[in-house]
């Protein structure tokens, strides 16, 4: 005896709890077994690339700051960064060190993000998230301290930061930094060993190296299927090439290697972190030769960097008028997802949802 | 560090077919968009370039012609290219998609189609992306009304 069987197409989103946003997969299922997916996007889209084309340089950076909502810090890096080599404007060495120490604190609360929502997906929900939550707050608060906002934060101006950092902050970070490495061990010991999590992860959702640098991911995904490419090692911006730090990757590229990295990420944040604060010296923080409305050369630029979820870039022309004529933002979870299919497809529904949050995606840099 | 390549030497290394169909001007390199898959194939299998990585594609508007602009990379020898193509008249412009050279232009060309209106032909999936279907005009055109 046969049974009959027909193939069934149902939305996954855009409100669902595990899409990380608002975002609809369409996905064809035979039974359990994904057939076909295909993601459907712009439900958060605001229009930000032609919004930057009549908002002057520094405003943008308020634009910004929606992008990757919960690593603000890494896109106003990006986007001034981008500024900065358009006009050709200099930056105080001690501005270099501050916005490192703000980037790397922004990727760890990312990373914590990720893995949270992750182990969310997986059914082992609120626990592991409140854990990753707890200790994301005192890096919101450290950035309360600097600018008095926390997520939005807008810190970043071209040719510098907004202002020095208070003493505060300093005694603040070395308390975070003194918690933090066993706060990471103790996240460590209820996931990485975890058997649930192991059968769940492992071997789920692999990517060779020649498939993730043909659909140009970048990031944690690369980094996962053991492509040694890390912006701050291979073109190094601000003052990486002063700092000390390894790059980790992964060994199979499946979603384990995928959380496990931003594990091991985390602890070579702390590294860059440690160090900056002893490379440190007083000095200004912001070029006063920058004005308040830039007038940029005719040209353009693009400058990528290292942000939590991949290669954030910027490309900027600039026509010589105070605002830029194009804008384009090359983000990386938009580009992230290019292989969500190929990830998924013959697999089970419930690796969907696993190999989906492995990707770590926000829909306002998706959508943008 | 990330180096750029010399255009002259890029230029030097195609092979002669394709030499007569790129130019340098004002210091970037610009491509016959009728070759732009063909220079690309090259770009990324021949030895001497190796670009396997395809940062971003971006197209700007400057009104009397359209620019699609090519970020390259490559993670072999740390270097990097910009490779550009111009596009005259505002309908129905077209360019060969390079999707079959790096599957990472898949997103990003749909989302010029839909916010530039640009169409990349052998796409095998080129609808809008950000908008909906029937959302009428391309918003990233200067001319395009708020």
């Amino acid at each position: 005896m046969s049974l009959n069987s027909e193939l069934v197409t149902i939305n996954f989103g855009p409100q669902h709890p595990s899409m990380h946003g608002v975002f609809r997969l369409r996905v064809t299922l035979d039974g359990e077994t994904i057939v076909d997916l295909e993601p459907v996007f712009g439900y958060l889209h605001r229009g930000t690339e032609k919004l930057a084309e009549e908002r002057t340089y520094v405003q943008i950076v308020t634009l910004t700051d929606r992008l990757d909502y919960v690593a603000s810090m890494s896109n106003n890096l990006a986007y001034v960064s981008a500024v900065e080599k358009l006009c050709n404007i200099e930056v105080p060495k001690r501005a270099s060190y501050i916005r490192v120490i703000v980037a790397e604190l922004q990727r760890i609360a990312s990373h914590l993000m990720a893995t949270g929502f992750l182990l969310n997906d997986l059914g082992a929900f609120g626990t592991p998230l409140m854990y990753c939550f707890r200790e994301r707050e005192k890096i919101l608060d450290l950035f309360e301290i600097l600018c008095g906002a926390r997520i939005t934060l807008s810190y970043m101006r071209p040719g510098g930061i907004f202002q020095d950092t208070p003493q505060e902050f300093w005694n603040n970070l070395e308390l975070f930094l003194e918690s933090m490495p066993n706060q990471i061990d103790e996240l460590e010991s209820l996931i990485t060993g975890n058997e649930i999590v192991l059968s769940r992860t492992r071997d789920v959702g692999i990517l060779t190296p020649e498939q993730v640098i043909d659909a140009s991911l970048s990031g944690p995904m690369l980094r996962a299927s053991s492509v040694k490419w890390d912006l701050r090692k291979a073109n190094p911006y601000e003052i990486y090439d002063e700092i000390d730090f390894d790059v980790p990757i992964g060994a199979t590229g499946d979603t384990f290697d995928r959380y496990l990295i931003r594990i091991k990420e985390m602890r070579e944040s702390l590294k860059i972190i440690t160090q900056c604060i002893n490379l440190i010296k007083p000095g200004p923080v912001r070029n006063e030769d920058v004005p308040l409305i830039i007038r940029a050369p005719e040209g353009e630029a693009y400058v990528g960097i290292e942000g939590p979820k991949g290669e954030l870039g910027f490309y900027l022309v600039s026509d010589g008028g105070i605002s830029p004529y194009r804008c384009k933002i090359r983000a990386p979870s938009f580009i992230n997802l290019t292989l969500l299919k190929e990830m998924t497809a013959g697999g089970k529904i419930g690796d969907l949802i696993v190999n989906f949050g492995s990707i770590d995606i926000v829909l306002g840099e998706v959508d943008r | 560090m990330t180096k750029s390549l010399n255009l002259n030497t890029v230029v030097q290394n195609l092979p002669d077919t394709l030499k007569q169909e790129v130019n340098t001007e004002n210091g970037s390199l610009y491509v016959n968009s009728k070759y732009i898959f063909e220079i690309c194939r090259e770009l990324k299998n021949n030895n001497k370039f190796q670009f396997n990585y395809l940062k971003s594609i971006s197209a700007v508007d400057y009104v009397e012609f359209f620019e699609v602009v090519y970020h390259l990379d490559s993670l072999i020898t740390n270097t990097n290219l910009v490779l550009k193509s111009k596009l005259y008249g505002r309908d129905g412009n077209s360019i060969n998609s390079v999707i079959s050279v790096w599957k990472g232009a898949e997103l990003q060309e749909r989302e010029i189609w839909d916010l530039m209106g640009i169409f990349f032909e052998g796409h095998p999936n080129m609808k809008r992306i950000l908008l909906w279907e029937g959302f009428k005009g391309h918003p990233l055109r200067k001319d395009f009304l708020k």
